[in-house]
């Protein structure tokens, strides 16, 4: 057994027999890499390498089948001098998650405090919950929320019962950002499977105590379950808002591609993708990639810069 | 007894409301006629199976055919992020060597990172390699474990498996390989089955890369089929086969999320607290 006398070789006694040649496997970090070598490969080939590649081709002029011509920093200031609908996916794209990350997160935290009960049926309930999560990224429900907000959809219909008339929402530049944002709320599941199991982690006692002195509902909430979840909450903040950064099905779906009406649903990534694979401005989008990635990174960075001051860690918590 | 009672009421309305659309989907792809985006109820008077039948009908492309590519796609990315993503988990959890570190701390960050970053020169590889418009650029990637959410999850859970096996089975005289052969793999079964489930459902549903690299007719993925009822939706006759494909499209998704809907329950929870 070749592997034994390597391990007995590491505890440092004699080998029973002379060291072992090659093949052998012991706890040698050409084992550890031999594990490794798929991820070690696509980290180099596929990520840290053309992560490099679209920095350089930032400051480039480059279309897939040209060499890529060297322009230092044209593609950052056309976009931020001339580019009109650079500025308005910027915009766009900042209202849409600065709408639907809030919104969302609080009503996932609203249904895990209502599913949060000893009940049998809450494993049932909390899977129906979380089943839109699922199904939402998908172009099918992309669709079906195009036609309920499509003019005289089934929207407008329950609208008009009340006598708002808003004909058609995916076509009206008002209410189109408002269509995907709604898209977005609907998929509060997965942060709410997360609050749900960081809410069954607060000791009970807590309650105990707060209800012996006398607080009520509301006073727990704020007192003693926002403050101990604080640390799940900004779990899902972080996660959410760099996911919502980067939505592109439901608004390529809902405008056809165009980010339309009036660029009011030109989501950054979309508008990315008209200029790297409709334009071939390709040098272009990966300046815009890499603004993304600045730009998603300073968020998080000021996101866990807040936290300081509104999370709190418990002994037992990490 | 009456409070119970009273918070069934109210779960089931909110959910009645939150799966409102997905039923609306689901009987608008029976209704007959050109109605169906106005009509609000989920019950016509009646059933019909006609958008079934054109959709399912012949075609110059058959359905099944983006059934079939969407398979591929999906299937094969769930065996290269299962195999690879196991093996090197299994390698920051367990082995020694001196760049872990680094490389694990490379790997967290890659979590986070828009593909946005990455897409362009990527791009150009697969096309240089003549690989544009196949079915490769969107499987060979996960075979290079390069889903670090993946690695992650089954880090988090081989860390928490206990060690006296291992050791056991070292003095026993078994090296890494045959220690994650038989210790490690048996036991990770719950996260390599989350794994799987959470990457056919995220490839199943995915568009964005799918759009960049398909495009032949014969090579077009159920997203990429739907996404050309868009065009034709001016026209109201064409929503009740474009719901019958979305119904079809999501049918996978919903059995394997009905079968497996604890694992990926649990595999969110764990991931997301223990973190």
């Amino acid at each position: 057994m070749v592997s034994a006398r390597a391990s007995t070789l590491e505890r440092g006694r004699a080998p029973a027999a002379p060291a072992p040649a090659k093949g052998s496997y012991g706890e040698r970090p050409g084992v550890a890499y031999l594990f490794l070598s798929p991820w070690v490969a696509g980290a180099v080939l596929l990520t840290l390498g053309p992560m490099l590649a679209s920095l350089y081709l930032s400051f480039t002029d480059y279309d897939l089948f040209t060499s890529p011509k060297f322009v230092g920093f044209a593609n950052y200031a056309r976009l931020f001098g001339e580019d009109a609908h650079f500025l308005s996916a910027v915009w766009a794209t900042v209202k849409y998650v600065l709408l639907s990350v809030p919104v969302q997160l609080v009503a996932a935290l609203a249904v895990a405090l209502l599913l949060n009960r000893a009940s049998r049926a809450q494993g049932v309930y909390r899977s129906a919950f979380y089943a839109p999560s699922l199904l939402g990224a998908s172009v099918a429900v992309a669709l079906v929320w195009r036609a309920l907000f499509s003019t005289d959809g089934a929207a407008d219909q329950v609208l008009s019962l009340f006598g708002v008339r808003t004909g058609g929402w995916v076509t009206d530049p008002g209410l189109a950002l408002l269509v995907l944002v709604l898209l977005g709320i609907w998929q509060f599941g997965a942060p709410m499977v997360i609050f749900l199991a960081g809410l069954k982690q607060i000791p009970p006692e807590l309650y105990d105590a707060a209800a012996v002195d006398g607080a009520g509902w509301w006073r727990q909430l704020r007192s003693i379950t926002v403050p101990m979840l604080s640390p799940v909450i900004l779990f899902n903040l972080v996660l959410d808002t760099i996911r919502a950064f980067q939505v592109f099905n439901a608004a390529f779906i809902v405008s056809n591609g165009t980010g339309g009406p009036g660029d009011s649903t030109l989501f950054y990534t979309l508008y990315l993708w008209q200029k790297g694979f409709v334009d071939f401005k390709m040098g272009y989008a990966s300046a815009m990639a890499w603004l993304l990635l600045l730009g998603i990174a300073l968020v998080t960075t000021l996101i866990f810069r807040s936290a300081r001051s509104w999370v709190h860690y418990g002994g037992d918590e990490r | 007894m009456i409070r119970r009672v009273v918070w069934h009421v109210v779960v089931l309305a909110v959910l009645a409301v939150m799966l409102y659309p997905i039923l609306w989907l689901v009987a608008g792809s029976f209704k007959p006629g050109a109605s169906i985006a106005s009509s609000v109820g989920l019950w016509a008077g009646s059933l019909t199976l006609d958008n079934y039948a054109s959709v399912l009908g012949p075609a110059e492309i058959p359905v099944w055919r983006y059934f079939v590519n969407s398979t591929i796609v999906a299937g094969g990315a769930v065996i290269g992020n299962v195999v690879t993503c196991s093996l090197a988990a299994y390698a920051f959890a367990r082995l020694r060597f001196r760049l872990r570190a680094p490389l694990f701390g490379f790997m967290l960050a890659t979590i986070m990172l828009p593909q946005h970053v990455v897409l362009i020169p990527q791009y150009t590889i697969f096309q240089r390699l003549g690989m544009v418009d196949s079915f490769w650029p969107l499987v060979l990637p996960k075979f290079l474990a390069t889903d670090a959410f993946f690695v992650f999850l089954m880090v988090q859970f081989i860390r928490q498996l206990p060690r006296d096996l291992d050791e056991a089975a070292r003095i026993d005289g078994c090296g890494p390989i045959r220690i994650f052969a038989h210790i490690t793999l048996p036991l990770i079964k719950p996260a390599m089955i989350t794994t799987a489930i959470f990457t056919f459902i995220w490839t199943w549903n995915d568009f964005f890369t799918q759009l960049i690299y398909l495009s032949s007719p014969d090579k077009l993925t159920l997203p990429l089929a739907l996404r050309m009822f868009v065009d034709l939706q001016e026209s109201a006759s064409s929503f009740g086969p474009m719901f019958a494909l979305s119904v079809l499209s999501l049918l996978p998704i919903l059995l394997f999320f009905a079968a497996f809907q604890r694992f990926l329950v649990q595999g969110l929870a764990t991931s997301g607290l223990k973190g």
